[in-house]
């Protein structure tokens, strides 16, 4: 069924990627359209955050394309047709319209929350002080820090130091976000606080990739599920399709070992 | 000015050379053990007392440590006999300064290692029955010697450099040689290109040396 | 000791040349090693070993044999710098080679998560370095610094031996008129001591203003 172009958000073609001899990334193809909450799962070693980590150029890939509203990332077209690898500039500037966030949140120790927020609204999108201090206080209300604006991220507790990180990421206004395993590195109790913003956001039109383990939230917020396995996608549907699925052995024996490390 | 390179008169006073190399290593020794000695002292004194032995040994250390070792040379050779009323021939006098000046690292090396050796380590010897001393002996000591190793070999490297300025008093080391080379035959791109990388891979076969020894000694 | 007190005047003269080499040195070095330091860290790769071996080749040799190699060698390549200038080169390529290891050490010990998170909202690589690496690099990078500005004052005393009348020197030209050697020396070592222990504590000050930054 195709999609029109103008809602396809991302277009990955043919994305291969190795680390020395390590094939990491087969043979990739993935559309993703407007506001589709698009989840990735699978085992380490999948390839999953590499994939999610060459959308914003994070990792250089070796073939194939990737299109983030319809821009190829990581590469332009240079003389005679050959294409070259951007340079930082333009890396910077489509990379400031993919939002990220992180395991290990790295926020920036040295800045309070708001201005962690208002780093890329001032010297990235150009705003004026006051400007971006109103739309950094915003987001932080959003996900629920009103009154941490303050707070220096060693004064956080790890839920939210996250939820800084995401209002950091969305603040841009970002054409799409890139949750790469965001609770992981959480304490169990904190998790969900972290995952009703994201919820919020999905109900609110954001564009996402996620890559989790928590599979309660795959099945409830996800669109649309990709089980990741060396290299390749290997299955994808609805979260009802690709949970549920009866056919697939590792996809099977994968979902096993989630189940018992949850219980 | 034309300079034609001629290696010719350094190769025939290299002994100087290879002599003086061998004079830097062994200055470079002696003051290391005997600023070790220096060193522990304290560091245990430091480790064990009031406030008046801290202060008097943080005088020392800071004293040496803020204070250029060209001055520190000058002193013991030229001012000490003047009070003192003796003389001392200038190698004894560097290897004096030297060692003391090795003694101030030492203190800093020693108290940070023995600051460093791991609680756990401690209270199990307690919880055999060991005494203070014992204890100190059998297992404080050791186990700071394993973690100290890397720094030890780090100033051992950095002392060998610091030879260097026995050629001031005329102490016939490695730089002496290459001094009396060079004025006595202005060739003095030849004898540098020899010196500095004879100082240089010495260093580094030093460190690849106690490098091997601290793999033999350190447990993981 | 009278003689010590009274010779003070003239000492001044040599301890204004001491501070002045050190201040052109510790500032010549800290550009050189600075902006070496960041191209050895985020540089190309043809970039990495040149500045490598010069950081190696440097520290790896004494002092004393690169003022004297700088001091003699310069001429015969036709460069016919002054006194001054040869020492304050040879003391600030010294010093910058040390620099080059304290910037790198400083930078790589921030975690690389920084750097992605600054990429991941579009800063460019000035504004990364400004912005997000350098306010957490100079907390890792002041102590040791200071270090090597104290190991540059007591460096400095070397240019003694190439003529250069520095405190070291104006205390030997001293003795020498005076023949009161011992108190003439504990008075230049106090003198020294006393401009690097206020410069160590600077430096532990500096720290501490820093500090907040916790990980």
């Amino acid at each position: 069924m195709a999609a029109s172009s103008s809602s396809l958000v991302v277009q990955i073609r043919g994305l291969k990627k190795s680390f020395g001899s390590n094939r990491v990334l087969d043979g990739v193809d993935l559309d993703v359209r407007k506001g589709e909450v698009v989840v990735v799962i699978g085992p380490s070693g999948s390839g999953k955050t590499t994939l999610l980590r060459c959308i914003n150029l994070l990792e250089t890939y070796d073939e194939g394309s990737i299109q983030v509203d319809g821009v190829e990332v990581g590469f332009h077209d240079g003389p005679g047709g050959v294409r070259q690898p951007r340079g930082d500039r333009e890396l910077s500037r489509i990379r400031a319209d993919i939002g990220m966030v992180f395991q290990l949140f790295n926020l920036f120790p040295h800045l309070t929350a708001r201005e962690n927020v208002m780093l890329g609204l001032r010297k990235v999108r150009g705003l004026h002080v006051a400007e971006a201090k109103r739309i950094a206080e915003q987001w932080l209300t959003r996900v629920g820090l009103a009154d941490k604006f303050d707070s220096l991220p060693s004064q956080l507790s790890g839920g939210q130091q996250q939820r800084v990180g995401i209002a950091r990421a969305v603040a841009m206004d970002p054409k799409v976000l890139l949750l790469d395993e965001i609770t992981s590195a959480l304490d169990p109790e904190l998790v969900g606080e972290v995952l009703t913003v994201v919820q919020q956001l999905a109900k609110d039109g954001m564009t996402m990739i996620v890559v989790t383990h928590e599979m309660t939230f795959a099945r409830d917020v996800g669109t649309r599920i990709l089980f990741m396995d060396g290299g390749r996608i290997q299955i994808q549907g609805t979260p009802r399709e690709v949970l549920t699925a009866t056919g697939h052995e590792r996809l099977k024996a994968f979902l096993a070992r989630i189940e018992m490390m949850h219980h | 000015m034309a300079y034609h390179i001629n290696y010719e008169f350094v190769w025939r006073h290299f002994n100087r050379l290879s002599w003086g190399l061998v004079l830097s290593l062994e200055l470079a020794f002696v003051s290391i053990l005997i600023g070790m000695v220096i060193g522990l002292s304290l560091a245990l004194a430091y480790t064990g007392s009031g406030r008046f032995i801290r202060g008097a040994v943080a005088g020392y250390v800071e004293f040496i440590r803020n204070v250029p070792l060209l001055l520190l040379v000058y002193l013991v050779f030229y001012g000490v006999p003047s009070v003192g009323g003796f003389a001392y021939d200038a190698t004894e006098s560097f290897v004096i300064t030297l060692s003391v000046y090795a003694g101030a690292t030492m203190v800093e090396v020693f108290r940070a290692g023995l600051a460093a050796v791991p609680r756990g380590l401690i209270d199990a010897g307690k919880a055999i029955g060991l005494t203070g001393w014992q204890r100190m002996i059998w297992v404080r000591l050791p186990t700071m010697f394993r973690i100290v190793l890397p720094s030890l070999s780090n100033a051992f490297v950095s002392l060998f450099k610091d030879t260097s300025l026995a050629s001031v008093i005329a102490v016939p080391e490695l730089t002496y040689g290459a001094q009396w080379i060079n004025t006595n035959s202005f060739r003095v791109i030849e004898v540098w290109s020899v010196v500095a990388p004879m100082y240089l891979v010495t260093g580094y076969l030093l460190l690849f040396l106690l490098q091997r020894l601290e793999r033999r000694f350190t447990v993981h | 000791m009278l003689y010590a007190i009274r010779s003070l005047p003239f000492l001044w003269g040599g301890l204004l040349i001491t501070l002045q080499v050190s201040a052109l040195v510790v500032l010549l070095s800290l550009v050189a090693g600075v902006i070496l330091g960041v191209g050895i860290v985020y540089g190309p790769r043809w970039l990495y070993w040149p500045i490598r071996i010069y950081s190696d080749f440097l520290r790896g040799i004494p002092l004393l044999v690169l003022i004297f190699f700088i001091y003699y060698a310069l001429p015969l390549i036709g460069l016919n710098f002054t006194n001054i200038m040869s020492v304050v080169v040879a003391l600030a390529a010294f010093e910058a080679a040390h620099i080059i290891e304290v910037t790198r050490g400083a930078i790589q010990s921030i975690h690389r998560g920084q750097n992605e998170a600054a990429k991941a909202i579009g800063l460019r690589f000035t504004q990364r370095l400004l912005y997000v690496i350098a306010p957490q690099a100079i907390r890792r990078f002041l102590p040791p610094w200071i270090n090597a500005v104290v190991d540059t004052v007591k460096g400095s005393a070397l240019v003694s031996l190439v003529g250069i009348v520095d405190l070291t020197l104006a205390i030997q030209q001293v003795i020498g008129r005076t023949y009161v050697p011992m108190p003439l020396y504990i008075l230049g070592a106090i003198m020294y001591f006393v401009i690097n222990y206020i410069l160590s504590s600077a430096s532990r000050a500096l720290e501490a203003r820093f500090a907040y930054i916790r990980e």
